[in-house]
């Protein structure tokens, strides 16, 4: 049973530091495993969030060894163990302590965007038909579990902090499947253009990169939303008949 | 009385998983104002991490389905303890919250002609579990949040809420602390819905989080509301065994849904060996059979696989204990298989169930498409609960109702795969609904100051133990593992004394379990507290099995291996006395309706 060093951040948001923790690591343990063991061990206080550990919730995002991840999805076997691990948390946030950070923005954006709105039912009895390729499609963004790795990585937000005027990719992505929902009638591109920040998207990928669920935000859901606002508002032609349309 | 920040609201609601949501949808689209309440982040809860699927007798896939045969499936499956009125209800309504899903927003698997495919799964006679691949949990608390932060709720997120506020007999409120600084919040409220789930956290192998330490259970107790049912804990026969860390870790049913088998050291597909009489007709007893069921044929029947999840988890237990076992303990489930059958088997599963794939890739370095995976009962469910009455969900406490997990009745002695989630959407309503009408027709209460300063008094004291403090988390570790032990999945008489015995040490023990720093984000406070939650369920659990000296469903007695016509015809249910002490009581079911005994004989 090797025992490894962690480096781990302890702190608040006046400031902080690392500290330094040994503990056991045994086969096929996790990083998250390692702070519980930790907690259990030496620090009771140590703060973190955790529900799933299997990658199905999104509470566990934090950034080992520089790397933004899931604490719960990280073996321990996939990091060299010889030198220090080091666990602190996301940057793109304020910090509540330790490896906790108030997150509370994402939920606050999401309120911001226009709700889902379907099409009249198909059927009589107020049911509707979709075909398994359109699920396919949205389902796609739908299986986001909100890690927010994604907005944490994403550098108009951690780096020039636009918090304010950007929504980030996550929330990029929740309405393009919004607008790719087979149903939906709302109409939500003047909005993303306008007021959440489309183009301040360089279209880096860092989100794709870190995305624990694989979704390809930058070419699924950015780039086609980028195109549509071009189409929808910077293409003439189009701006003239955009007066006499009425919407979708 | 010492300050502290105060809410208000018509109706609060205690949870935000599938129940806790749906809950205060229906209250706030009723002209109330509504809180809402969570231990973590909105959309983290348990409901979260559902796998299969929704069980709702749309008729999709096969229409030789209604909500009669749904409804006697369930009793079945729950050995006839169940509450049969909400078995009615939920059978009647399920299809139509599922629909209501759907017009809010969710997007799940289409049959050929664009309707909401259903799956197999244990106990359900037909196709019946409408789901998206293998995170249909995700899609239901996923839909639920985003439609509900646009109906006027008030989300307090990571509040726990550490009692009941009470006037007279009547709740009027809770009390709570943030985790966030650990401050201390008053909510007053005329009606007051629990949603908090289950007690996983009581056992040391669970599919079940943090979170699950029974709190709703055990607050609604300390109320003064009957519980029942708590000898009924569901261990899901397949939870991952190895590597230890993920040991608990479940893996769904979904996986025998799409034609996984069991099968132990020897090769051999153990589940044909017992298949209990109720099951002969419905279940096949050869290969052949069992893979046309998996793959649609109508005139097949089920294979063994999929019978409840009791009965298989017994049958993993007893090749486990002779000899015939996997290496670390479990035995095989074997999804690989199919591509005797199937020509892309690889490309089938991953579509099927994508998050197994990922789970078994990323956790175990094992891929399923190629190799059997090593699988072994764990904790996962209670049926057992809050009582409530079947129509408006109100528990026998006057303003508190309940729902979801917490809540009890619907499921008896074990529960369908499947029957949670419609449980939560169909009873969670019902729950929002008749809490709205309760709030409507009662004033708000009077919040009772000494009881307020008496349990902030007690929600400090674990920062000021002295010289006999104890490590939280030891305390919890060492009690799921004596849960396991003595009132796990086999129970005697003698194990189950000397748990009860046991659990008396752990509630002196709590009384030392200590928490230090500060009250930031704390998660040794947060565990010192809960652990009077735990105690308080564990007891209940261990005194109800006690009592039942019977095997059925989910409660497997050694020494009364069979079950007893008697026993039967009783539910145990468990109160706190006027001293204080837990009481026990036995009720008799009351008699089923006629139309509903016919429906069961027809279906048998
Ligand atoms: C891995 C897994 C897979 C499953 N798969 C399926 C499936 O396929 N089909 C199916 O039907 N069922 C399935 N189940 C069961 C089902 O998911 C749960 O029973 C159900 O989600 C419980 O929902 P709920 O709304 O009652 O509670 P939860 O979703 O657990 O929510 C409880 C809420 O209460 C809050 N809470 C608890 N205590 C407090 C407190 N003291 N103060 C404040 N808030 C509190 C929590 O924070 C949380 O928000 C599965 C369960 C697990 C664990
Ligand atoms: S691609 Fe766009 S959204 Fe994604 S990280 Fe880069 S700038 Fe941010
Ligand atoms: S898109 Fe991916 S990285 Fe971003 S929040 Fe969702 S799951 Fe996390
Ligand atoms: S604990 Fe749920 S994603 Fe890590």
């Amino acid at each position: 049973m090797p025992q490894v060093t962690f480096k781990v951040w302890r702190g608040n948001k006046d400031g902080g530091q690392f500290t330094d923790y040994q503990t056991d690591v045994t086969e096929g343990m996790v990083v998250l495993d390692a702070v519980h063991q930790i907690q259990a061990e030496s620090a009771p206080d140590l703060a973190c969030r955790w529900n799933c550990k299997a990658g199905k919730c999104g509470s566990c995002s934090a950034e080992v060894n520089g790397m933004p991840r899931l604490m719960c999805m990280t073996r321990m076997e996939d990091l060299p163990t010889d030198q220090p691990v080091t666990i602190e948390p996301m940057q793109a946030f304020p910090l509540i302590r330790d490896l906790v950070c108030d997150v509370s923005w994402n939920f606050e954006i999401k309120t911001k965007i226009k709700k889902f709105k379907p099409r009249k039912p198909d059927a009589e009895d107020g049911t509707w038909r979709m075909v398994q390729d359109d699920v396919d499609r949205v389902q796609e963004f739908r299986k986001c579990i909100e890690c927010f790795l994604c907005q944490n990585v994403c550098h108009v937000l951690r780096d020039h902090h636009k918090h304010e005027t950007f929504i980030g990719p996550r929330f990029i992505a929740y309405t393009a499947a919004l607008e790719m929902h087979p149903l939906d009638t709302e109409d939500r591109l003047a909005d993303l253009k306008d007021d959440n920040g489309l183009g301040y998207c360089n279209i880096t990928k860092c989100c794709t990169k870190v995305c624990p669920e694989h979704i390809t935000l930058t070419d699924n859901a950015i780039i086609p939303l980028k195109e549509r606002v071009v189409d929808e508002y910077y293409d003439p032609i189009k701006k003239l008949f955009r007066m006499f349309k009425p919407k979708k | 009385m010492r300050e502290f920040t105060t809410h208000e609201y018509d109706v609060l609601v205690i949870g935000a998983g599938g129940a806790g949501l749906r809950a205060a949808i229906e209250a706030s689209g009723s002209g109330v104002t509504c809180g809402l309440i969570c231990k973590s982040l909105l959309g983290k809860a348990h409901t979260v991490m559902a796998e299969g699927g929704m069980a709702a007798a749309l008729g999709n896939v096969d229409d030789r389905d209604s909500w009669s045969t749904h409804f006697a499936d369930t009793m079945r499956g729950g050995q006839y303890l169940n509450n049969w009125r909400m078995a009615e209800l939920h059978a009647k309504e399920s299809p139509d919250r599922v629909n209501e899903l759907e017009a809010w927003g969710a997007v799940m698997d289409r049959t050929k002609d664009g309707k909401i495919l259903q799956r197999n799964f244990g106990g359900h006679k037909y196709p019946r579990l409408a789901h998206v691949g293998d995170r249909t949990g995700l899609e239901m608390i996923r839909t639920l949040q985003d439609h509900g932060i646009h109906q006027g709720i008030k989300v307090h997120m990571e509040v726990t809420v550490v009692e009941l506020l009470m006037e007279g007999g009547r709740v009027v409120g809770a009390f709570a602390y943030e985790r966030e600084h650990g401050r201390f919040i008053v909510f007053k409220a005329k009606a007051v819905v629990m949603a908090t789930g289950g007690i996983g956290r009581a056992f040391k192998i669970t599919s079940n989080s943090w979170e699950y330490t029974g709190d709703g259970q055990a607050l609604a107790y300390e109320a003064g509301a009957d519980l029942i049912d708590m000898e009924f804990i569901q261990f899901h026969p397949t939870g991952m065994v190895w590597p230890p860390s993920v040991r608990g870790i479940l893996v769904t049913e979904g996986v025998r849904g799409e034609g996984g088998i069991l099968t132990n050291s020897e090769g051999r597909r153990f589940m044909f060996d017992d298949i209990p009489d109720a099951y002969t007709s419905s279940t096949s007893d050869n290969e052949e059979e069992g893979w046309r069921y998996v793959t649609g044929d109508k005139s097949a029947r089920r294979p063994p696989e999929l019978l409840t999840r009791d009965h298989v988890a017994r049958c993993i237990v007893r090749e486990v204990k002779e000899g015939r076992g996997s290496p670390h303990g479990g035995v095989f489930l074997d999804i690989a298989w199919i591509k005797e059958h199937i020509k892309d088997a690889e490309g089938h599963i991953k579509k099927k169930l994508p998050s197994m794939y990922h789970q078994f890739k990323e956790l175990a370095g094992l891929d399923i498409t190629k190799e059997p995976m090593e699988i072994g009962p764990t904790t996962h469910y209670v049926m057992g609960g809050i009582r409530v009455d079947a129509e408006t969900q109100m528990s026998t406490v006057p303003g508190l109702f309940a729902a979801g997990e917490c809540a009890a009745g619907l499921h008896g002695a074990n529960r369908l795969g499947g029957n949670s989630l419609s449980d939560l959407v169909v009873f969670g309503k019902r729950a929002g609904e008749y809490a709205t009408k309760y709030a409507k027709e009662n004033s708000a209460g009077q919040i009772n100051n000494d009881q307020v300063n008496k349990i902030a008094n007690w929600a400090e004291a674990p920062f000021d133990r002295g010289d006999k403090a104890e490590n939280p988390f030891t305390i919890q570790s060492d009690l799921q593992v004596m849960m396991q032990d003595k009132v796990g999945i086999v129970r005697e008489e003698n194990e189950l004394n000397e748990a009860l015995g046991e659990l008396e040490k752990y509630k002196a023990r709590a009384e030392h379990a200590s928490a230090d720093v500060n009250r930031d984000y704390n998660p040794g406070w947060h565990t010192a507290l809960d652990l009077k939650n735990l105690l308080t369920v564990s007891e209940a659990t261990a005194r109800s099995a006690l009592l039942r000296k019977e095997s059925r469903g989910a409660h497997t007695r050694l020494d009364h291996p069979d079950k007893d016509e008697q026993e039967a015809k009783l539910n145990n249910v468990v109160r706190k006395g006027p001293d204080g002490a837990m009481q026990i009581e036995r009720v008799p079911i009351p008699p089923i309706r006629e139309d509903l005994a016919q429906i069961i004989e027809e279906n048998k």
